[in-house]
């Protein structure tokens, strides 16, 4: 190789070196993109699209109340069985009287949920509950922030959850 | 008690499957699962003499996940989730497969929003995949900075399908005959402000990136591939068209909407790790071109074609192809009239991707083996399936 070659190559690799230092020496004048996350949040507009867990939608009369009819198809559809509906049995004839037994929706003659549970440990968001529903009485939740210490925390009492909310609301 | 033989010990099963050569100065290394260029947890033996590569030989199932077995034991829609899993990097192109064969089974019309819609989220998604690539191949080839500019440019991107589909990664918005909901009204707008914005910065790219002789140095001329051994692995998307040869299922074999639209299909003849990142660097601004023709002809009508509550397509078979961010994906359902497929096969373009490997990296010294392997662009559960 000769010299004159040396320098030209030598040249052409500073030269492309140089221009990559000044683009990086460009950004360190840009303002921040990302969220120092414990200390700041990520804005609340910004996760209104979130899907976050399922949870319940209140009857419009009533927040309090879920519009869930207990028919037991979002547990039919979801493919990682993470929802738990229990409804009261109907008592048989003749055998009137004594607790409640609670079973697995869909129970004939029973409309309205007695227990709802998710394990969110176990979804994997695919959105076909709410899909299914008939009434549209699941939604996602906008919640992202979840840390807990043990997995059985994230089974979530949603009848409770939307209780809670709605209570919140009512304020 | 047996005496303790040191010959016997001959590491685990896939060492030891793995034939010493004739002589015995070579020296065996496994590289991977935890090595950070295998992008995942696939390992490598290798044989190497002094520093360069004599044989090579992935060891795969790792992170066997039986994809194909679970959809046997699911219905269609259940299914849906899991093909964000197969490719988590272009999980919308897996999402268009599954559904698109599901349709062709039962022979259902989709709503021309809806196909819209679809080509617009799987190019979006397109572009997040080659980003990411971008940013993590020169991680392997040891630049640190771009992959913070690609995951800023990313960011925007996932914040749109965010929006959309209500998740930053493994989507699952398909349904069978249309998409789970339609997009915000402000979708097509921020769209456009997006590929604006990214065609803007492609010259930072360049200026940075691309015309870096260091860069040049690593990727010229390192693991070049003639178009007859790409045929003969198998290989497709940008690995094929890195070695000259236009092939693009979207051309090949339209599906969706893409017929009606314009677009080019980059390709390099020199068959080198530069060609490959070249060809990903050239569908940046393919997939920007895709998306403005999409959202600017979106029409309006519902999202979703009328499928009854329970998926239950009639006996048959049926094979639907499209294109990923990594080649060809190929979905053959064969269905027995019940509510799950009797039979499934997926085929990956990681996997034919991977094989090339073998054969490219003879001869070179270890470390072009990384920047083969990263040009190659893998996706590990896609080969684990
Ligand atoms: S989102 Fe999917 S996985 Fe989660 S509870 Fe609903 S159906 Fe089950
Ligand atoms: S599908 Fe809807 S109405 Fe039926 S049980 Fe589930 S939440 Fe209740």
């Amino acid at each position: 190789m000769s010299v004159s070659q040396l320098i030209e190559e030598a040249y052409t690799g500073l030269k492309s070196l140089v221009i990559g230092l000044g683009v990086t020496g460009k950004a360190l004048t840009q303002p921040g993109v990302t969220v120092l996350y414990p200390m700041e949040e990520v804005a609340r507009d910004n996760l209104a699209s979130f899907r976050g867990h399922v949870e319940l939608v209140g009857k419009d009369e009533d927040p309090a109340v879920p519009k869930c009819v207990a028919c037991g198809a979002c547990v039919k559809a979801c493919p990682s069985d993470c929802i738990t509906i229990l409804c009261p049995i109907p008592a048989k004839e003749g055998e009137a009287g004594g607790e409640v037994k609670m079973g697995p929706a869909p129970q004939k003659g029973s409309k309205t949920p007695g227990a709802v549970y998710v394990d969110f440990s176990l979804c994997s968001l695919c959105g076909q509950c709410a899909k299914t529903c008939p009434v549209d009485s699941l939604k996602f939740s906008d919640n992202p922030y979840m840390v807990r210490f043990d997995r059985k925390e994230f089974r979530i009492d949603l009848l409770a959850r939307l209780k809670r909310l709605a209570g919140e609301g009512l304020e | 008690m047996q005496a303790f033989d040191p010959t016997a010990l001959r590491g685990d099963l896939a060492s030891a499957r793995f034939e010493p050569g004739p002589t015995d100065d070579k020296l065996i290394l496994s590289m991977g699962p935890q090595h950070p260029s295998t992008h995942g947890v696939l390992r490598i033996m290798l044989e190497l003499d002094g520093e360069y590569i004599v044989r090579a030989e992935p060891v795969l199932g790792y992170i066997h996940r039986m994809h194909e077995w679970m959809a046997e034991q699911k219905t269609y829609m259940q299914f849906m989730p899991n093909m964000g899993r197969v490719d988590y990097l272009h999980a919308m192109a897996w999402n268009w497969a599954w559904a698109g064969a599901v349709e062709r089974l039962m022979g259902v019309e989709v709503p021309e929003r809806a196909e819209y819609v679809r080509v617009a989220v799987t190019e979006l998604n397109r572009i997040s995949s080659h980003l990411l690539w971008w940013g993590a191949y020169l991680l392997d080839l040891g630049a640190f900075t771009p992959i913070m500019y690609a995951f800023d440019d990313r960011e925007m991107i996932l914040d749109i399908l965010q929006d959309v589909t209500g998740s930053r990664l493994t989507y699952s918005y398909f349904t069978i005959g249309g998409v789970y909901g339609d997009v915000p009204a402000d979708f097509a707008a921020r769209c456009l402000a997006f590929t604006r914005h990214l065609r803007s910065r492609l010259p930072m790219y360049r200026d940075l990136v691309t015309d870096n002789v260091i860069l040049r140095g690593r990727c010229e001329g390192i693991g070049e591939m003639d178009v007859d051994l790409a045929r003969r692995y198998g290989a497709t998307g940008p690995v094929i068209r890195g070695s000259g040869a236009p092939v693009d299922t979207r051309r090949a074999e339209p599906y969706g909407v893409y017929d009606r639209l314009e677009f080019r299909v980059p390709t390099y003849p020199q068959g080198d790790a530069m060609a490959r990142y070249m060809v990903r660097m050239d569908e940046l601004v393919t997939s920007c071109d895709i998306i403005d023709q999409a959202v600017s002809a979106l029409p309006e009508g519902p999202v979703q074609a009328k499928v009854g509550k329970t998926v239950k397509p009639p006996k048959g078979e049926a094979s639907f192809a499209v294109e990923g961010a990594r080649g060809k994906i190929l979905i053959h359902l064969r269905s027995d009239g019940g509510p799950k497929p009797y039979r499934v096969k997926l085929r990956a373009p990681g996997f034919s991707n991977l094989s090339v490997f073998c054969e490219l990296s003879r001869g070179t010294l270890l470390a072009d083996a990384v920047s083969i392997l990263g040009s190659l662009d893998l996706v590990i559960p896609e080969i684990d399936r």
